[in-house]
């Protein structure tokens, strides 16, 4: 990615999701706005990269979004109807409705609504909140575009004609995990799918924007500050992550000092923030634990004792296999009586994680740490089988020569 | 906007509901559409058992019992007149029936505006 493209981008991603908002406030159609917004989007990529960013990029997207949609609602024969709502809507346009939240919020919500199916609600926020392009999204997840495309209207469709309303929900708490959840999974998805910044979008820094815009709209809700935590000690870790040639590189092996200490601070202080409505979670316990990674020197002066204590807690909010499985390593590291007791736990995983990479590269792990080293190979072995990942792969083909290497991270 | 609530049920979970709890529950459901009553624009029908079903197929073939053979069934059905998806959902959440198992009330918004197919 460019400087320039990164410009472009931070941009489009600040007005894309306004606009929707604003465009919906002033015509009633979401998918009038959402397909007009991603047309200045779409013609803003094309025009900026050949003449350089105008002036006012924000000013230059909302004439555009404004053209289209009328160009839109014209098409649709529906702009006598959207023009008198218009002659209707109080003095000074669309800037007299703004509510007092982040005017992004309520078009999240509705993009993340438990009535869309799941598998749309990533995609239509990444266009719709964010101002992704279908091609872009298509690449970032590797999936085929015409599908995409097609789960995305049926999304908009949907939101359209069951009456879904852009609006933050009375109902927020029971609400907001989703809002969360899709945010969650953008980063995890931007994170396994893209080998660093191959793709002409930072979609991992994308997540870690949106989770502080929705943290910063919701003051009091700590999940929302915990998984903003999280998201931004993650990305402060992320250029450590991976080695010159695209390699994943283990925490344990990362060279600490490419970590951002700037956001790990600032991730740090969300974090705070959260503790300070005692009202634990999820986020704020993983976002606690990658704190503790953020704070060790090294892999060795890590505080695995509080990292096993969090990993407890987090357990009983979430006793998945997966997070099971993390808590065996942090285990591990306490000592040779423990490697083998989260050896033990991670064996009694097996019928539920054979399929997963990691269950079998983790347990290669402890069996290394085990001193059963044929055991340990075999293992690594059908990780590799299992993984499609390419730097996964070749961290595990890198790990059957040179070991050990794990993450506890 | 204009919403059809379905209430389904699968008569073999309720089956084994016991029977002064229904009675209980059915007392909630008058109450229910009594409370409801400015947004319920045709609080529409209980209908008869799905023994009692005769289907019209394709060609006019006339044939006993419903038109598909799931385990759930439709039981009735109402109209609601609210602002918006949410308020269908926040007032569908309150249906007393649904702390029986297997109960589920779908919510389809009417057509209502014919102009989108001109």
């Amino acid at each position: 990615m460019t400087g320039s493209d990164e410009l472009l981008a931070t941009t489009i991603r600040e007005e894309a999701g306004r606009l929707v908002a604003a465009l919906y406030r002033r015509f009633g159609d979401f998918d009038v706005a959402e397909e007009a917004v991603q047309g200045a989007v779409v013609e803003a990529l094309a025009v900026w990269r050949r003449d350089g960013t105008p002036d006012r990029p924000g000013a230059w997207l909302a004439t555009a979004a404004q053209r289209n949609a009328l160009d839109l609602l014209r098409a649709r024969g529906r702009r006598d109807k959207a023009t008198r709502r218009l002659a209707e809507s109080p003095p000074g346009g669309p800037a007299a409705g703004v509510p007092a939240t982040d005017d992004r919020l309520p078009l999240l919500f509705a993009c993340c609504h438990p009535a869309l199916a799941p598998e749309a609600r990533l995609p239509l926020t990444l266009r719709a909140v964010i101002g992704l392009t279908t091609p872009q999204i298509a690449r970032a997840f590797l999936v085929n575009e015409q599908t995409l495309a097609q789960r995305i209207v049926r999304a908009k469709r949907k939101i359209v004609s069951t009456g879904i309303d852009l609006k933050v929900p009375d109902s927020l708490d029971e609400r907001l995990p989703d809002v969360l959840a899709v945010i969650y999974v953008m980063y995890n998805e931007a994170f396994v799918s893209s080998t660093g910044r191959t793709h002409d979008r930072d979609l991992g820094a994308d997540a870690v924007w949106l989770a502080g815009v929705v943290a910063t709209s919701l003051p009091d809700h700590a999940e929302a500050w915990g998984l903003a935590a999280l998201l931004t000690i993650q990305h402060g870790r992320a250029a450590a992550r991976f080695g010159p040639s695209g390699e994943l590189v283990l925490l344990a092996d990362q060279d600490r000092s490419l970590w951002d200490r700037g956001a790990l601070e600032q991730g740090t202080r969300y974090l705070e923030h959260a503790a300070s409505l005692h009202s634990p979670g999820s986020y704020q316990l993983q976002g606690a634990i990658a704190a503790c990674h953020a704070e060790a020197p090294s892999w060795k002066e890590t505080d695995w004792l509080q990292i096993v204590t969090l990993y407890g807690f987090l357990i009983e909010q979430d006793p998945s296999p997966v997070v099971r499985l993390n808590a065996a390593i942090a285990l591990a590291q306490l000592g040779p009586r423990q490697a083998a007791h989260a050896l033990a736990e991670v064996e009694a995983l097996a019928d539920r994680l054979d399929g997963y990479h990691l269950w079998h590269a983790t347990r290669a792990e402890l069996l290394r740490l085990n001193d059963r080293q044929a055991e340990a190979a075999a293992a690594d072995e059908r990780a590799l089988e299992l993984t499609g990942n390419q730097a996964e792969r070749r961290l595990i083909q890198t790990r059957l020569r040179r070991y050990p290497l794990t993450d506890g991270s | 906007m204009k919403y059809v609530l379905m209430y389904t049920s699968e008569p073999a979970l309720l089956a084994e509901v016991d029977p002064e709890k229904t009675q209980e529950v059915y007392g909630k459901v008058y109450a229910w559409f009594q409370e409801h009553g400015a947004v319920i624009t045709d609080s529409g029908a209980e209908l008869q058992g799905i023994e009692t079903a005769t289907t019209v197929k394709h060609g006019g073939v006339v044939v006993d019992g419903p038109f598909n053979e799931a385990k759930e069934i439709v039981g009735g059905f109402s109209v609601i007149d609210v602002p918006d998806m949410d308020a269908a959902i926040e007032l569908v959440k309150t249906w007393p029936q649904l702390e029986f198992p297997g109960v589920a009330i779908e919510i389809r918004p009417m057509v209502e505006d014919y102009s989108q197919f001109e």
